[in-house]
């Protein structure tokens, strides 16, 4: 379209402008803020025995709730672009239900079937001494949950795009369906299911509301990075509040850094 | 006189089906994954949220308190899509159609508000906005701030819904139609804007429902600010679980219609 | 191997593909399916190879029931329209896929891989990933990759649909020649009756989703038993109830017996073929199909009157009736 030179001139600066209002400055003030206080002190809080129990809460999380939901999604994505049945519109909603409710809900509903006293199979896990809520079981349901449809929704597009020919192709050679899935299927779709992989990562990394919810944010004990974050500012310890914001918000970075990556590859 | 030549065969075709023992075994994992992760834990908030039978659950969704939260999200949620739909359809304009050092960068900076916390969000709208703002402009506790968080969060939704519509959008037709002595502003309302309405509803009704569910980007800056996800878990808090199903579910509902609504639109290319 | 199909039936929904087929191939044959789209061929095709299952009827190979017998196990070559190539893989691991997937000991794979590869006139492209080949060298992969465990039945459908004309007629006489090689029983879906009357020894017209005649090139072209076959096998003028092919309108300057006068309304010259298009006494039109020095010797120009007198006619009761007698008169309704 041919715009006039001020119009395309106007548009972009006011991109720009708008960007780095919301999104640029903003994200570079958690580095100035972690380093005027110098590093070792912000580091401090990081480093303590919360920070690092809450880090290493969080990548055991992330070594749960990520592969569970990576086995889930290629198969969802497989049933859903490949088989024919009722309820399949039934099934997208659902599988879409996690991006549209409030974490905290999630939270909330999740109490309410796991929480030792009002909910409704968690008196029995409890009787069996088995707790769910205020617990690790909890905080990684609440965030299988929350990230569910990463995978599904990066793969079923690449499943449609590509068709099922090489799959047919490949069973007129004789492979069973399991050969065929590992030999050729899975190879064309491993971009999606890797980009879909690094958004759950990010997801569960991030996630606040629901964990929140079910925690019981015992420091030490049921804290995940985030809520250590919220932690520090809430007695007053914004140095180290800032610092395991950078940590966050550097993981991030690396997140859009290999999320680049992988769309140049997909490309290709 | 009849020639010979037909056309290639394009007639459609049934998916090709695995065996049908595999296929019943994945639909079977998947529904019972679903069920179990979804679905269960729903059906538990909705029983709960009705414990008091329907005259309960209306007294907790009336009382003015959370009309009053449903109310102020929902507000705000509206404000923030409204500028979401405009500044959204520019930034996406800009990134297909703008060439100038550094679009890269910025194209995978939308991104950024997918893969950073929400808390962190919050927090670096503080420390630019906060009360120690080092460019004294001080909002937090607002409404305004939680507006900013929203559109912050909420900001790749519409971007990453219009980009792929304008690749693919034909330029011929906006030539086309500049032969035809249209302006510039004529070819965006009449050529451009018709074509990406449904991407733009899309991704509105993405960035709407994200917006009045939003809890950990606001949870440092809201204030007094009544919104609905803080009046929940406030709620949770003190232990009323009946009163937070209640406006939960409220929530639940306008997600689930908003989804129905988005099924309408083109599903393809939507950001997740 | 020998293919038989019996009384096979296949719907889509409420689209009837295949209505009571019943076909013979027989063993080292080269065979084409030839209809327009919607005629089922495809179908028919695929359900030979198990990737579709009849709905009634049964399928033989070699005089053994495969009906309920899966794609996998009916041991076949299946050659795709779109080619298929698995995009993630060299030429190389495309082709030796089947063999791979059969456990063939590694030594043996490369040394049948390295033999395809000559034989599809690959040479030096074993490492090159599909993405990096022309259209025709990705159907030849294909082709190789069909081949590479030795099926006794080799299915193509639409292989050369893809491809621009010039590639076509190469893969087509190459095709030939491959069969005459290898000697495996081949059949091809086609909706082009010249791939098919260049390359196969039979042809199946197809439409409908019914058989409309089985033979020989030749034989379908002189003596087609339906109205569709005759003209959906080459091209007819139709006068009436009579169908005559274009070069069987002799053109004179003269009248003679059974002459028409027509008008020459257009004279298009493609090298050793011209097209003579004619407006005829009673407003039909047609066309003449002449050669070079006929029309030179009739020096034809546009609007010249002349006189158009079939030699060869047919006429065809109800368009599927039984077929009359060759006639020499030209009927004009």
């Amino acid at each position: 379209m041919s715009v006039p030179r001020w119009s395309k001139y106007g548009i972009r600066f006011g991109v720009l402008f708008y960007l780095a209002a919301l999104l640029v400055f903003p994200v570079l003030m958690i580095f100035v803020r972690t380093f005027e206080d110098g590093l070792t002190e912000s580091f401090e809080a990081v480093t303590s025995e919360a920070g690092l129990a809450a880090l290493k809460l969080t990548l055991i999380t992330v070594a749960i709730a990520v592969p569970l939901n990576t086995v889930f999604g290629v198969t969802a994505a497989l049933v859903l672009v490949r088989q024919k049945f009722r309820g399949k519109a039934i099934l997208n909603t659902l599988i879409d239900i996690p991006f549209a409710i409030s974490p905290v809900v999630i939270g909330l509903a999740l109490i309410l079937l796991y929480g030792p006293r009002e909910g409704i199979v968690g008196e029995w896990f409890f009787d069996q001494g088995i707790r769910i809520i205020f617990s690790t079981p909890g905080i990684v349901i609440a965030c299988m949950f929350v990230s569910l449809p990463f995978v599904v929704r990066e793969v079923v597009p690449v499943l449609q795009e590509i068709g099922d020919e090489q799959e047919q192709a490949a069973s007129t050679l004789g492979a069973n369906w399991w050969q065929t899935f590992w030999r050729v299927t899975l190879p064309a779709i491993r971009w999606g299911v890797t980009y879909g992989v690094v958004l759950s990562t990010a997801r569960v990394l991030g996630e606040f509301g629901a964990v929140s919810v079910v925690s019981g944010r015992i420091s030490g004990q049921t804290e995940t990075l985030p809520l250590f974050v919220r932690k520090q500012f809430e007695i007053f310890n914004d140095g180290g509040g800032y610092a395991a914001s950078m940590v966050l918000a550097v993981i991030a970075l690396l997140t859009l850094v290999f999320m680049n990556l992988i769309n140049t590859r997909k490309e290709v | 006189m009849s020639g010979a030549t037909a056309q290639a065969e394009t007639l459609p075709r049934p998916a090709f089906r695995p065996r049908l023992g595999s296929a019943l075994l994945s639909r079977g994992l998947v529904t019972t994954y679903l069920s179990i992760m979804v679905l269960i834990p729903i059906v538990a908030l909705i029983l709960k949220s009705f414990e008091g039978g329907l005259a309960g659950f209306w007294d907790a969704v009336t009382q003015p308190q959370s009309l009053e939260a449903l109310r102020v999200t929902v507000f705000i949620a509206l404000i923030v899509t409204v500028i979401n739909c405009i500044v959204g359809t520019a930034i996406a304009w800009v990134l297909v159609r703008d060439e100038f050092p550094g679009k890269r960068l910025l194209n995978s900076l939308i991104d950024l508000p997918f893969a950073l916390p929400t808390i962190v969000a919050g927090i670096t709208l503080l420390a630019l906005y906060g009360n120690d703002s080092p460019i004294g402009i001080d909002i937090a506790y607002t409404s305004t701030a939680v507006a900013m968080a929203l559109l912050f969060v909420t900001l790749p939704f519409v971007v990453r819904a219009v980009q792929p519509t304008l690749i693919e959008l034909d330029q011929d037709m906006e030539e086309a139609a500049a032969s035809l002595g249209a302006s510039s502003m004529t070819i965006f309302r009449k050529i451009v804007l018709p074509n990406l309405r449904p991407a733009i509803l899309a991704g509105a009704a993405l960035a709407f429902a994200r917006a009045i569910g939003e809890f950990g980007s606001l949870v440092l800056l809201a204030g007094n600010t009544q919104i609905a996800s803080i009046y929940i878990f406030a709620k949770i808090e003190s232990g009323d679980t009946e009163g937070a199903a209640a406006v939960s579910v409220v929530l639940l509902v306008a997600a689930v219609v908003i989804l129905l609504a988005i099924g309408r639109f083109a599903r393809r290319g939507l950001p997740v | 191997m020998g293919i038989k199909v019996e009384h096979v039936s296949k719907d889509f929904e409420d689209f009837k593909a295949l209505d009571d087929i019943s076909l013979e191939v027989p063993d080292g044959s080269l065979t084409a399916l030839l209809g327009p789209s919607g005629s089922g061929k495809s179908t028919l095709l695929r359900l030979i190879a198990g990737l579709e299952h009849a709905d009634g009827g049964k399928v033989y190979l070699d005089g053994r029931d495969v009906t309920e017998m899966s794609v996998q196990e009916r041991g076949i070559g299946f050659v795709f329209q779109h080619y298929a190539a698995f995009k993630h893989m060299t030429v190389r691991d495309n082709i030796a896929f089947g063999l791979a997937i059969r456990k063939t000991p590694k030594d043996k794979i490369r040394s049948r891989v390295k033999e395809l590869i000559r034989l599809v006139q690959l040479n030096g492209m074993a490492h090159r990933y599909p993405s990096q080949l022309s259209g025709g060298q990705r159907q030849r992969m294909a082709l190789a990759r069909a081949l590479a465990a030795e099926p006794k039945l080799l299915l193509l459908d639409e292989p050369f649909g893809a491809l621009d004309a010039k590639v076509r007629k190469e893969l087509r006489e190459w095709l030939r020649k491959l069969h005459d090689e290898v000697h495996v029983t081949t059949i091809f879906v086609t909706h082009d009756q010249e791939e098919a009357m260049d390359v196969a020894e039979q042809i199946v017209v197809m439409n409908e989703g019914r058989i409309e005649q089985v033979g020989e090139p030749k034989e379908l072209y002189e003596h087609p038993k339906t109205e569709f076959v005759m003209s959906f096998v080459g091209e007819v003028n139709r006068f009436g109830d009579a169908l005559i092919r274009p070069h069987d309108l002799d053109l004179a300057l003269f009248k003679s017996d059974g002459a028409e006068e027509a008008m020459i309304e257009r004279v298009s010259h493609l090298g050793f073929e011209v097209r003579v298009e004619l407006s005829m006494a009673n407003g039909d039109h047609a066309w003449a199909q002449v050669t070079r020095a006929q029309a030179e010797e009739l020096e034809l120009e546009e609007g010249q009157i002349i006189f158009a007198r079939p030699s060869r006619a047919k006429v065809f009761e109800n368009g599927d009736g039984p077929p009359t007698a060759p006639t020499d008169e030209l009927q004009v309704a």
